[in-house]
C-alpha cells in the first residue's frame, strides 16, 4: 500500500482554490469585534510550518542543512506558540453582560445581532 | 503495512490539523464559541508537530549518521522557539498586542523562508514548476519577515517616523526587479544551464537579501495609521508563503493552512483598506501624509470648552448616551476608568453603548479588544454600521481619543483627504462632549468641523483625568441626594 501523496498541476490548485474559498468564507462570518483575535487566531494557523521546518531538519544532511533548519524550528515554533497565546488571552477576556442585571435595553439590528451570537 | 505505519500517522495527523484548524476558525464566528475554537485548533497543532516526529523513519540515507543531532536540534528549537514565544506572548500588555502579532507573523514567513532555502541550497526540488513555487514561497515569506519586522520596530516605538526619501519608489521597484531577476538565474541554472557569473548558492544568498531588503523598503515609509492594512497584508503574505511551501514539500496541511490565512488575510487587508476609505495600493504605494493639502473650507463657529464635571453631570442625566472611544483612550491607558463611570451612568438608568470604528486601533478591531480587558461585556459595543443611525435618537455622544473617525467632512467635503471614508455619525447627536489632549488636528492633520458644531463642547485634558473628574462629580451628585 502507497501512502505517499503527490500532488502536482491541477490537483494542488484544486486544493489551494478550495482552501483559499473556504477561508474567505469562514472568515467573512466572523463579526469585526472579533478582528483582531481572528487575526492572530489566522496567525497562529500559519505556524503550521513548524511542521515543514521539522521535515527540513530532520532530513538535514549538511551543517548548513542543520543550521537553516533549526532556525526554520525556531521561527515557526514561535510562530505557533506565540500566536497561541495572545489569542487565547485576548478571546478569554470577550464577555456577555448576561452574568449582570441589564440596565439597559437593546433594540433594532444590534438586538438581532447579539441574539444570534448569544444562539450559537 | 508496518513499514507504512509512520507515513499513514503523519498522514492522519495532518489532515486532522488541517480540518481542526477549519473548525477551529470557524467556532471564532462568536465571542461565545470563539475561547473553545482556538482550543480546538491548539489540538491540530500539537497532534501535527508530535507526528512529525515521526519523519524520522524516513529520512534519507544521507541524513542517517545525524539524525541523533537533528533530534536534539529540533527539540532545542521547539523549546527555546515556542517557549520564548508562549512567555512573552503571556506577559504583553494588550495595548502591545499588533506588535507581537507582526512579530510572531514574521516568524512564521520567515520559516517559511527558511524551509525555501533548504530546499534550494540542497538542490531538492523538482522539476520546473516545483523550484518555481520554491523561490516564490521564499521571495514572499522572506519579505514578509523583513517587512514584519519593520512593523513591529514602528509599532514598538523603535522606528518614530516613516522614513521618505525622494524616488523611493523607484528604489523599491529597482530592488523588486532585481529580486525577480536573480531568481530566474537561479531558475535558468538550476534546470541545467551553465550558471551566469557566480556560483548558483551565491546567487541564493543574493536573492534572499533582496528579498529582505525590499520587505525592508516596502514598509519603512508607511505611516502609523496604515498599520491595520500593513498588518494585515503580511499576514496574508506568510500564509501564502507557508502554502507554496506545502506544496513544495508534499504536505496538504501546511498547504490548506497557508491558503485558509491567505485567503483570511486578504478578506481583512481589503475590510481595512474600505474603512479608510483608500485602495490597498494607495496605502502601500503612496504616503497620507504627502499628499497636497487642500485648502480647507472655512469653518465655521467656535471651539466651546467645558469643564470635565459639568459634562459627566449632563451625562448622568441624559437618557441614551453612545461612547465613541479611539485610540487616544489607549494611549491614556484610561479604558478601565472610562467603564467605571459607564458603570455609574448604568446604575442611574442612563442607556450607554460603545460605538467602535474598524480603524479605531493599531490593527483590525483592537479598540474591540482594548474594551474588552477593560471589562465591558461585548453586547454593549457596537460596529460602524450597527449603531450609525442611533446617534440621531441619542442624548450625547461622548467622542475620547478619536478624531478623523468622527470627522464630518468626510460626509460633505469633497476636497478633504478623508472624503468619503465612512465615519461614525456623531455630530448627529444633540449634544456632543469631546475630550481631547488640546486644539491639535487628527492623523490627516485636517481641523473637524464637528467640533465647531452648536451642539459641541469641548473637554481638554488627559482623558484617564478628565474621566476622574467625571466619576467624581457623578459620585458626588449621588452623595449630595443621599
Amino acid at each position: 500500500m502507497d501512502l505517499s501523496i503527490t500532488m502536482t498541476g491541477f490537483v494542488a490548485l484544486y486544493v489551494f482554490v478550495l482552501a483559499a474559498f473556504a477561508g474567505w468564507v469562514i472568515i467573512g462570518h466572523v463579526p469585526a469585534i472579533l478582528h483582531t483575535p481572528l487575526m492572530s487566531g489566522s496567525n497562529f494557523v500559519h505556524g503550521i510550518v513548524v511542521v515543514g521546518g521539522l521535515y527540513a531538519l530532520l532530513n538535514a544532511s549538511t551543517t548548513q542543512e542543520q543550521v537553516i533548519g533549526f532556525i526554520a524550528v525556531l521561527l515557526g515554533a514561535g510562530n505557533a506558540a506565540g500566536g497561541f497565546a495572545v489569542t487565547q488571552r485576548m478571546l478569554a477576556m470577550f464577555q456577555t453582560s448576561d452574568a449582570k442585571p441589564m440596565t439597559h435595553h437593546l433594540h433594532g439590528h444590534a438586538h438581532a445581532r447579539v441574539h444570534h451570537l448569544k444562539k450559537r | 503495512m508496518l513499514a507504512n505505519l509512520p507515513q499513514l500517522i503523519i498522514g492522519l495527523a495532518d489532515l486532522t490539523a488541517a480540518f481542526l484548524f477549519l473548525y477551529g476558525l470557524q467556532r471564532m464566528s462568536s465571542p461565545a464559541t470563539a475561547p473553545s475554537g482556538i482550543l480546538v485548533a491548539g489540538f491540530g497543532m500539537v497532534a501535527a508537530v508530535l507526528a512529525s516526529f515521526l519523519y524520522v523513519f524516513s529520512v534519507s540515507a544521507a541524513a542517517q549518521p545525524h539524525l541523533c543531532a537533528n533530534i536534539a536540534l529540533a527539540l532545542t528549537a521547539l523549546i527555546i522557539g515556542g517557549g520564548l514565544a508562549w512567555l512573552s506572548g503571556k506577559r504583553v500588555a494588550m495595548t502591545a498586542m499588533p506588535q507581537m502579532v507582526a512579530l510572531y507573523n514574521g516568524m512564521g514567513g520567515g520559516a517559511a523562508g527558511a524551509i525555501a532555502a533548504v530546499e534550494l541550497f540542497g538542490n531538492k526540488t523538482q522539476g520546473a514548476t516545483q523550484l518555481l513555487v520554491t523561490l516564490l514561497g521564499a521571495l514572499i515569506g522572506a519579505v514578509s519577515l523583513s517587512g514584519s519586522l519593520i512593523a513591529w520596530a514602528k509599532l514598538d516605538g523603535v522606528i518614530k517616523k516613516p522614513l521618505r526619501v525622494k524616488g523611493q519608489q523607484a528604489v523599491n521597484a529597482v530592488a523588486m526587479i532585481a529580486a525577480l531577476t536573480v531568481g530566474g538565474l537561479i531558475l535558468y541554472a538550476t534546470l541545467g544551464g551553465a550558471p551566469v557569473l557566480l556560483a548558483t548558492p551565491t546567487w541564493i544568498y543574493i536573492f534572499f537579501g533582496l528579498a529582505l531588503l525590499f520587505g525592508v523598503l516596502m514598509t519603512l515609509p508607511i505611516g502609523g495609521a496604515d498599520m491595520p492594512v500593513v498588518i494585515s497584508i503580511y499576514n496574508a503574505l506568510t500564509g501564502l508563503a507557508v502554502g507554496l511551501e506545502g506544496f513544495v514539500l508534499q504536505n496538504p496541511a501546511l498547504m490548506i493552512a497557508g491558503m485558509v490565512v491567505g485567503a483570511a488575510g486578504l478578506l481583512l487587508t481589503l475590510l481595512m483598506a474600505k474603512a479608510m476609505n483608500r485602495s490597498v495600493a494607495n496605502v502601500v504605494f503612496t504616503n497620507f501624509g504627502d499628499a497636497p493639502k487642500q485648502v480647507q473650507g472655512a469653518i465655521k463657529g467656535s471651539l466651546r470648552p467645558v469643564e470635565a464635571s459639568d459634562a459627566g453631570i449632563a451625562m448622568r442625566y441624559a437618557s441614551k448616551v453612545i461612547i465613541v472611544p479611539g485610540y487616544g483612550l489607549a494611549a491614556a491607558q484610561a479604558q478601565q476608568k472610562l467603564y467605571e463611570f459607564v458603570k455609574l451612568l448604568q446604575a442611574a438608568k442612563v442607556d450607554v453603548k460603545f460605538a467602535v470604528h474598524p480603524v479605531a486601533g493599531r490593527m483590525p478591531g483592537q479598540m474591540d479588544v482594548l474594551l474588552a480587558e477593560a471589562g465591558v461585556p461585548y453586547d454593549m459595543i457596537f460596529q460602524l454600521e450597527d449603531i450609525n443611525e442611533d446617534f440621531a435618537t441619542a442624548d450625547v455622544a461622548l467622542v475620547i481619543g478619536a478624531n478623523d473617525v468622527v470627522n464630518p467632512a468626510a460626509r460633505t467635503e469633497k476636497s478633504s483627504p478623508i472624503f468619503g471614508m465612512p465615519i461614525l455619525n456623531a455630530d448627529k447627536a444633540k449634544q456632543v462632549y469631546v475630550v481631547k489632549r488640546g486644539e491639535g488636528k487628527g492623523y490627516a492633520g485636517i481641523q473637524n468641523a464637528l467640533f465647531y458644531g452648536d451642539n459641541c463642547n469641548m473637554v481638554y485634558g488627559d482623558a484617564q483625568a478628565v474621566l476622574i473628574k467625571m466619576i467624581e462629580a457623578v459620585r458626588g451628585l449621588g452623595a449630595a441626594a443621599a
